[in-house]
């Protein structure tokens, strides 16, 4: 799970545009099945990994711009990434490979995985793992929001901070229903932010 | 409930969710816990957590603890369609916006827009952590735990599987 943060570092130097050789949908789809299962805590570091590094598809530049892209819409992020990514080179097809080799064969996996669970969850030892586990990662979690807010604590933004603290207390405390806070709280902080940041600069 | 009208449920509430999950699956978590838990009862606070840890345990994107929550509901077709539901919609809709936005680039929305979002879903996962928290902590120990993962996640770059490992090895132990 972790460091899904969003792509923080400073823009790589330019480099010549990679050599350009589009993939085939196949190798689309194979490819993303290998970060994808690779990607055991997090598939991002390894998309970059395979996508800039390894194959040259993309210069790390593009990348985080497709990133940050994907980051602000709405939906699972990387999935949303190996859609856009692939539709790049292979259009609407190019798109479907992509994100059925990132989804499928993690997919395979969790569904075995609940069989097992469904199975002998009862089973007071796995119980008790599993117990273990949960904790830990819930713990990962804390500390991926914690990496998170960072940024915003060390730029003193005070009114990212409220909107920040607003939804936690909405949804975790009070346990308000998601669309009703998003509706609330996204025209707000956007009406907020391009206040403060969006005229004139 | 008879089973083409549990899929149904599956893929409306998941499509529908998908939509409004800024910033990724973990700030999903309070809305699944919510429907999966308290809505629909598909499963008791102990399974949910269950499921966060398992799918935290297997490889591919966070998200597919929706396909284990789909399997729970309606076995090997609810896992797929859970999974196609929170995953398809949104993807379909980022390959629309993409191909906008290289039409109209220099535009300075996406920055404001993105700017006006990271609080938001950080505030998001913060709840998310805060109902795990409160689902799979049920004693000092456990609570102890999160914390020290937490710190060591924050503090250091050890692999997170490793401290996924420990608290699983903690939890075969009986400690917690």
């Amino acid at each position: 799970m972790p460091p899904d943060s969003p792509p923080a570092e400073a823009p790589a130097p330019v480099e010549p545009h990679p050599p350009f050789e589009p993939p085939s949908l196949t190798a689309l789809f194979l490819a993303f099945a290998k970060m994808s299962l690779a990607g055991f805590g997090g598939v991002l570091v390894w998309a970059r990994r395979g996508i800039v590094e390894q194959h040259r598809w993309m210069t790390a530049e593009e990348f985080n711009e497709t990133f940050a892209l994907c980051h602000f819409l709405p939906g699972p992020n990387i999935v949303n990434l190996s859609f856009v990514f692939g539709s790049r080179f292979g259009g609407f097809a190019g798109g479907v490979a992509a994100f059925a080799g990132l989804i499928g064969p993690p997919m395979l996996i969790a569904i075995v995985l609940a069989a097992l669970y469904a199975r002998f969850g009862e089973i007071e030892t796995l119980r008790r793992i599993l117990a273990g586990v949960s904790s830990a990662a819930v713990g990962l979690l804390i500390a991926v929001v914690l990496r998170m807010m960072m940024p915003l604590v060390k730029k003193r933004d005070v009114a990212g901070m409220l909107m920040l603290m607003a939804v936690f207390v909405a949804i975790g405390v009070l346990r308000l229903p998601l669309q009703v806070v998003l509706l609330v709280t996204v025209p707000l902080s956007l009406l907020v932010t391009w206040s403060l940041h969006g005229r004139g600069s | 409930m008879n089973a083409p009208n549990q899929l149904w449920t599956l893929v409306w509430t998941f499509a529908l969710m998908s939509l409004f999950a800024v910033g990724g699956a973990n700030s999903a978590i309070p809305e699944m816990h919510r429907v999966a838990v308290e809505v629909h009862g598909w499963m008791s606070d102990k399974e949910f957590a269950d499921m966060f840890a398992i799918s935290q345990l297997s490889p591919g994107p966070n998200v597919l603890i929706v396909t284990l929550i789909g399997y729970s509901v309606a076995g090997v077709f609810g896992a797929v369609a859970a999974t196609l539901a929170m995953c398809g919609p949104t993807a379909i809709l980022a390959y629309y916006v993409s191909g906008l936005l290289r039409r109209s680039s220099g535009s300075r929305w996406p920055v404001i827009i993105q700017a006006a979002l990271v609080p938001l879903s950080i505030g998001l996962m913060g709840a998310s952590a805060l109902i795990l928290a409160l689902t799979s902590d049920r004693n000092w120990v456990a609570a102890l735990l999160t914390i020290v993962a937490a710190a060591l996640a924050f503090a250091t770059k050890l692999n997170p599987f490793w401290i996924l490992a420990a608290g699983g090895l903690l939890g075969f132990a009986g400690v917690i």
